[in-house]
């Protein structure tokens, strides 16, 4: 048995099991009793609130308790090692992470891990579900331990062969040496060490001074199939007769296909095979794409209304500036206050690859393959749609190109199981381009009002009210937060997004009464979240208002935050990032400096960038572009508890901060009448390479923890509020309204509405370089 | 229909199709060579960026019809041989820096920097941080300080 209660959790011993199969195999049972990360520990003068004691990670550990499965790494006779990880790779080199966990405590080579993605797994329930910068967090100890136990299983059993004591045999980088000389390779040992019947074990784990793996730079495990051209996304796989499918869609948010008027003429059309109306469009069904599309310009569909129809951005600000509530907070008669309003626009969750699944729906049978991040919810509502038991449902993850957030849904694979089932065919379902932006999951307008109270050098108050359209959690968060309820420490009554925005969101500052709350506006928009949930856009306000402040109480932004941080390690960070990224040295006319801080998911950050808005930047010509103010280089210093990765973790800043400039100075969705105008790359100006810094400067200090924070969406809110806090310096006027140039005449002009999917060009060969 | 032939990844290739099917159809649901990757079929993300007689292109925006039998194709499964070697100088550096997140748009971004740093060689120049900024590739994942590294290392290797 494990023993529990020891302070130092290095040297505790951790309980696996030992698999009766072919070849070595350890499982590990997932609680959260056993594999609970540490937590840093906070003084704060302000009482804690919600997200410092208990945060969104926290749930997501102990929602896995009661009803974890087993996750199993195995030896193989070819000296591999392999594990199928329940969770999904989209970007954030969560599998390279993974590998070095298994590579660490086996004492074998980064490059003989093998590691997969989990099929869905009912039976794991709420532990297959990638997102929350959870994964780390939550498979740091698990996966090492069926490692550790795996490593102890081969040296009893060469110690056994041998005759010796375990004692006396080592292991390295693959082999297992005696104390005569004598080697045996993990290979030839993986049938003699595997078990015949199920049996509990338990072993220690390194101690992190004795890393030779976890903590060093290593590059991605998949980066050669990568730049071959070898990986496999799901639009690249080839499952026999599954051809391309693409859907007509209405020209308006999830409006429905009343009649298809020309049906034989589709069907007539070079090498379309089949149509079959879905919930919210029509699908098409062809030997090319390009057919597809082809057919989803002759189309001839009646639609019926959608759900948002006749909404425009203005209409849909002004209803939540009328929810905005009344502010609270007492402010006492000779304070002074700071009090302002922010405005963020709608924002698309797109990653690069769009939306795509693969669906063969037979008789009695389904078989999906898609990037899904909460894959058993898939899977059981795919079964209830198609009116099949979800056993009979078989779910493949595949890797995905990007996510964002988007695949916490799977509305593409049911719309394929739809399709495949109606059409008696396998199909392989891709939206289009201006499909996704037009009616994929969009991260939801919102409004800030915060008002902060002073007198005599201190912050009496800090009052927040964030008012959104609402955010759809309806992708397995739900279930947790219902599992875990009594343990939450926020008060009875709130709704999912309030208990999440409890859980995400903190002041990391000592300002006196402290109040920052969540309502929203039910509009029926697809939402979703977005790299971050709130946090991006509730910061930015924030850390707009901490400089108001400062320059209000006639301090420096980087003094004033040094004086009311709570948290040492973020005052740390801070102070790292003023002094390595040059805080306050002279800069021309029309560039500046802007700072701030972020503490999240265990993780403490802070971004300094220098932004430049002189008039021959700003105005500088790039065709089908937005160009405007430009961040000139960005100084992240990032305090992870203990990277993993360095080089993994430094890409996720650097993505942190270019998602960061694209949210507070180019990137949002018009919403014209129901729909979305942006359908293109051109249309949604995410950074581009005439935006992009040239360096970005990435310093991770010094462990802090034995355990990894979350990280995939640390770098996202502070970059923004950075960028918004130099334009506010370099302008000498704060911007209240984000991205800034969401009012700004339309730098594109929209196609329209219908036909859905736009017709590919035919001039490229006039492009060529 | 008809048949439209053309030279793949040094491979003479034949297809039977319409010809205003855009040849990253051709190449990706006729041919099954996935490497150039469909980001947006408008010639907007440059994700399908591929090479034509040496010269960068997007066949989302070329009708088959429009190539010659006498073409050369190179998609990014055929980069190494033009070269030589297992791996392109320019996909070494990609390695070396670790440039890679997901990696949908990496294949793209590959070919359009080979052309780029081929097309600076000719003129006698080196890449500037102009040119860098001139390349349309889009990267979702924001990693664009290595990719920026990378067709500079890998240029000195080219």
């Amino acid at each position: 048995m494990p023993e529990h209660g020891r302070s130092n959790v290095g040297r505790r011993r951790f309980l696996g099991y030992l698999i009766a199969a072919p070849t070595l195999a350890v499982a590990v049972d997932w609680t959260a009793t056993q594999f609970d990360p540490q937590r840093a520990d906070a003084s704060v003068v302000t009482p804690p609130q919600p997200e410092d004691i208990y945060d969104l990670g926290d749930m997501q550990n102990d929602a896995a308790a009661p009803t974890s499965g087993l996750i199993t790494v195995t030896v193989n006779s070819d000296g591999t090692a392999s594990f199928a990880v329940p969770r999904a790779e989209v970007g954030q080199g969560m599998t390279t992470a993974i590998a070095m966990m298994v590579a660490e405590e086996l004492d074998l080579g980064l490059d003989k891990v093998s590691i997969t993605l989990a099929d869905a797994r009912p039976e794991l329930e709420m532990n297959q579900l990638t997102g929350g910068s959870n994964s780390m967090r939550s498979m740091y100890t698990p996966v090492r331990t069926a490692a550790a136990i795996a490593r102890q299983r081969l040296v009893a059993t060469a110690a056994a062969k041998w005759g010796v004591s375990a004692g006396q045999v080592t292991a390295a980088n693959g082999v297992l040496s005696g104390p005569g000389g004598q080697t045996f390779s993990f290979g030839e040992l993986a049938e003699a060490a595997a078990a015949n019947t199920v049996s509990s074990v338990t072993a220690v784990l390194k101690q992190r001074p004795d890393f030779k793996i976890l903590g060093t730079p290593q590059g991605r495990i998949d980066a050669r199939d990568i730049v071959t051209g070898k990986k496999q996304f799901t639009m690249d796989l080839q499952i026999p007769n599954a051809l391309p499918t693409m859907v007509a869609r209405p020209p308006t948010i999830n409006g429905v296909p009343r009649s298809v008027n020309n049906e034989s003429a589709v069907l007539a059309m070079p090498g379309v095979t089949d149509v079959a109306m879905l919930p919210n469009g029509v699908a098409i069904r062809a030997a090319t794409q390009g057919q597809c599309i082809d057919a989803i310009q002759v189309i001839d569909v009646t639609w019926g209304p959608g759900t948002v129809d006749g909404l425009s951005d203005d209409t849909i600000e002004s209803q939540l500036t009328a929810a905005l509530p009344a502010l609270t907070t007492p402010v006492e008669l000779l304070a002074q206050t700071v009090k302002a309003d922010f405005f963020f626009a709608f924002a698309s969750n797109s990653p690069l690859e769009p939306d795509c699944a693969i669906a063969d729906v037979r008789g009695d049978s389904a078989e999906i393959w898609g990037c899904l991040k909460v894959p058993i919810v898939a899977q059981g509502e795919i079964a209830s749609s198609l009116g099949l038991p979800q056993s009979a449902v078989t779910v493949h993850v595949t890797e995905g190109g990007g996510s964002f957030g988007r695949h916490l849904f799977h509305d593409t694979a049911a719309e394929a199981a739809l399709a495949s089932q109606k059409m008696g065919k396998p199909v392989k379902l891709c939206w289009s381009r201006p499909d996704v932006f037009r009616q994929g999951r969009v991260h939801p307008m919102s409004v800030s009002r915060v008002q902060a109270s002073y007198l005599a050098g201190n912050v009496l108050t800090y009052e927040q009210r964030h008012t959104s359209v609402q955010t759809d959690f309806g992708h397995g968060l739900g279930e947790m937060i219902t599992a875990t309820a009594d343990k939450l420490p926020v008060a009875g009554g709130l709704t999912m997004s309030q208990t999440i925005f409890e859980l995400t969101e903190s002041s990391p500052y000592n300002f006196g009464v402290t109040n920052q709350s969540l309502n929203e506006v039910n509009l029926q928009f697809n939402t979703g979240s977005m790299r971050n949930i709130y946090s991006p856009n509730v910061v930015t306000a924030q850390e707009l208002v901490v400089d108001q402040l400062a320059a209000k109480m006639g301090k420096d932004p980087v003094s004033f935050r040094q004086a009311f941080i709570k948290d040492s390690r973020l005052l740390a960070v801070l102070n790292k990032a003023a002094s390595a990224g040059g805080w306050g040295k002279s800069m021309p006319s029309g560039t500046a400096q802007g700072i701030a801080v972020h503490s999240e998911y265990q993780g403490a950050i802070a971004v300094l960038v220098e932004i430049d808005c002189t008039p021959a930047t700003v105005n500088r010509q790039v065709a089908d572009a937005v160009t405007g103010p430009r961040v000139t280089k960005a100084t992240v210093v990032v305090d992870p508890g203990f990277a993993i990765n360095p080089t993994g973790l430094e890409a996720q800043m650097i993505g942190g901060v270019e998602d960061g400039i694209a949210l507070a100075l180019t990137s949002s969705l018009h919403i014209k009448d129901g729909l979305p105008l942006e359908a293109s790359w051109d249309n949604y100006f995410y950074t581009r390479e005439w935006n992009t810094p040239a360096e970005i400067d990435v310093i991770i200090m010094p462990a802090t923890s034995d355990s990894p924070s979350g990280a995939g969406e640390l770098g996202v809110a502070p970059a923004m509020a950075a960028v918004a806090c130099a334009y506010a310096r370099a302008n000498g006027s704060m911007p209240t309204r984000f991205p800034i140039n969401h009012d700004a005449k339309l730098a594109f002009t929209p196609y329209p509405a219908e036909p859905s999917s736009v017709q590919s060009p035919t001039d490229g060969l006039d492009h060529t370089f | 229909m008809a048949t439209y032939s053309f030279i793949l990844n040094g491979k003479q290739v034949s297809v039977d199709t319409d010809g205003s099917v855009r040849l990253l159809w051709v190449l990706r649901d006729l041919l099954g060579v996935t490497g150039p990757k469909y980001g947006c079929g408008l010639d907007v993300c440059k994700a399908c960026t591929s090479h034509i007689n040496g010269k960068a292109f997007n066949p989302c925006s070329v009708q088959v019809q429009d190539i010659k039998s006498t073409d050369q194709i190179t998609t990014i499964e055929g980069l190494p041989a033009t070269a030589n070697a297992d791996l392109h100088p320019m996909q070494q550096a990609w390695l070396d820096n670790d440039v890679a997140q997901c990696g949908y748009c990496q294949p793209g971004q590959i070919m359009a920097a080979v052309a780029l740093v081929k097309e600076a060689q000719a003129n006698g120049t080196t890449i500037t941080d102009a040119d860098l900024d001139g390349l349309r590739n889009i990267c979702r994942c924001g990693t664009y300080v290595r990719l920026r590294q990378a067709i500079q290392d890998g240029a000195q290797n080219m």
